[in-house]
């Protein structure tokens, strides 16, 4: 993949090169998080210097269906060592999928100093590029945070049944099988997700990995992300966008791309996805 | 023992999980990251690449793969690749599968279920991670199912 600012992305400053983090490892005004799928994956080796932000423990609410409040964050930033200047680099398992999902989180608490670094882990290790299992361990800082702000990134379900009766767009990122209602779970498996398949009206499938090269894990240039989202889905960036896959965390994905590779200014990440609208009683569904 | 189901589960596994359930999640993750490193992929005797779908384990985005090998005894020698080099949890699970149930009587091996996941890796595991998981489970599950019926 060629170097990123000859990518023609809207915005190529929110993603940097695994080699820049390379030079960029002791910088102390540069802070990289690891964010995986995989729980065991960031203690079996990571970054040198990098923190794990997990998903399920650090971003999201323990109890109610929901992410951190604003004490939450302030929290897990001064655990991780960063001060509103410091420039949060993510990266992940997944051709960064966690990555695109903590970065998200992040931006609802307004960190505008966020990075993702292209390729993630994938790239790192096939570079050869070294790993540590050493923890590092930072002075807390004194992180204060806005409240959080749902208002720009984020889409609830009655926006979402609201946006149907708009010229809003709405893309499904979940696998065709997902999209088209032929699956809800495994064979043998009790169904976990909803109870109902299909997509929301009017949705355009389009898988999240799309967007990424499976050799590197790295982003697709603006050219072949304008043939799949423009030429082939019909969005055009001024369109009002809600993105959704299952419980969120794939279409972060996808609103990373749009939002900042092909500069949407109105896209939102539908994060209840389809484990609320599946599950929801009497919203319409498409099969 | 931990829970019901483990009373039905061949001694090896039980015994495991019972070990894996006494410890803190730092020192469970460690532990089963040391048994991540001892995983061996299938030997090439068994099955070469390009690696049958047949043999492709569902829902695991890992892209793991099990075989089964029937030996004289009447039991299985199970056999796993696990493509994704960063599939950590599919290396381990790949290992815990075959040092417990490998050898083991296959009404046993059938008796397993996908509970172990949680038992053995905890409960915050995400579903999509858990559900590749299950399927190693379910499959080498349904290795000993056929093994049985084909045995009737």
């Amino acid at each position: 993949m060629s170097d990123i600012t000859a990518r023609g992305y809207a915005r190529p400053e929110v993603l940097v090169s695994t080699a820049w983090v390379a030079d960029h490892l002791d910088d102390p005004g540069v802070r990289l998080i690891e964010s995986n799928e995989d729980p065991l994956v960031y203690p079996s080796g990571h970054i040198q210097g990098a923190v794990e932000v997990d998903w399920t423990r650090d971003l999201n609410d323990q109890v109610r269906r929901d992410y951190l409040g604003r004490e939450g964050f302030e929290a897990l930033a001064r655990r991780c060592g960063i001060t509103r200047d410091t420039t949060v680099v993510f990266y992940g398992d997944k051709n960064n999928w966690w990555a695109c999902y903590a970065y998200w989180v992040f931006q609802l608490f307004g960190h505008d100093a966020a990075k993702v670094m292209d390729g993630g882990r994938l790239k790192w290790e096939k570079e050869g590029r070294p790993l540590t299992r050493e923890v590092p361990s930072y002075p807390a800082t004194d992180y204060r945070a806005p409240e959080r702000d749902d208002s720009v990134h984020r889409a609830f379900r009655d926006q979402v049944l609201a946006h149907l009766d708009t010229p809003g767009k709405l893309i499904d990122v979940r696998s065709p099988e997902e999209y088209s209602g032929q699956r809800l779970h495994m064979p043998d498996y009790p169904n976990e997700g909803a109870l109902r398949g299909g997509h929301i009206p009017g949705a355009a499938n389009v898988p999240w990995a799309r967007a990424i090269d499976p050799e590197d894990g790295t982003f697709k240039d603006a050219a072949g992300l304008r043939a799949i989202y423009e030429d082939e889905k019909g969005l055009r960036p001024g369109d009002d966008v809600v993105a959704y896959c299952r419980i969120g965390e794939r279409s972060s994905h996808t609103w990373f791309v749009l939002r900042h590779l092909l500069g949407y200014d109105k896209v939102r990440n539908y994060d209840g996805s389809w484990t609320e609208w599946g599950n929801l009683v009497g919203v319409p569904i498409e099969k | 023992m931990s829970g019901a189901a483990a009373g039905a589960w061949p001694a090896k596994l039980a015994e495991l999980v019972d070990g894996l359930g006494v410890l803190d999640r730092g020192d469970r993750i460690q532990m089963l990251i040391d048994i991540a490193d001892r995983f061996r992929e299938v030997p090439e005797s068994v099955a070469r690449r390009p690696f049958s779908d047949d043999h492709k384990v569902p829902a695991c985005e890992s892209e793991a793969y099990l075989w089964a090998e029937k030996l004289a005894d009447g039991t299985l020698k199970f056999h796993f690749a696990v493509e994704n080099p960063q599939g950590i949890s599919a290396k381990a699970m790949a290992v815990i599968l075959d040092d417990t149930l490998s050898g083991e009587a296959p009404r046993s091996v059938a008796a397993v279920d996908g509970d172990v996941v949680y038992k053995i890796f905890g409960d915050e595991l995400s579903m999509g991670k858990s559900m590749g998981l299950m399927g190693m489970v379910s499959m080498v599950q349904t290795s000993a199912r056929k093994l049985l019926e084909a045995g009737r």
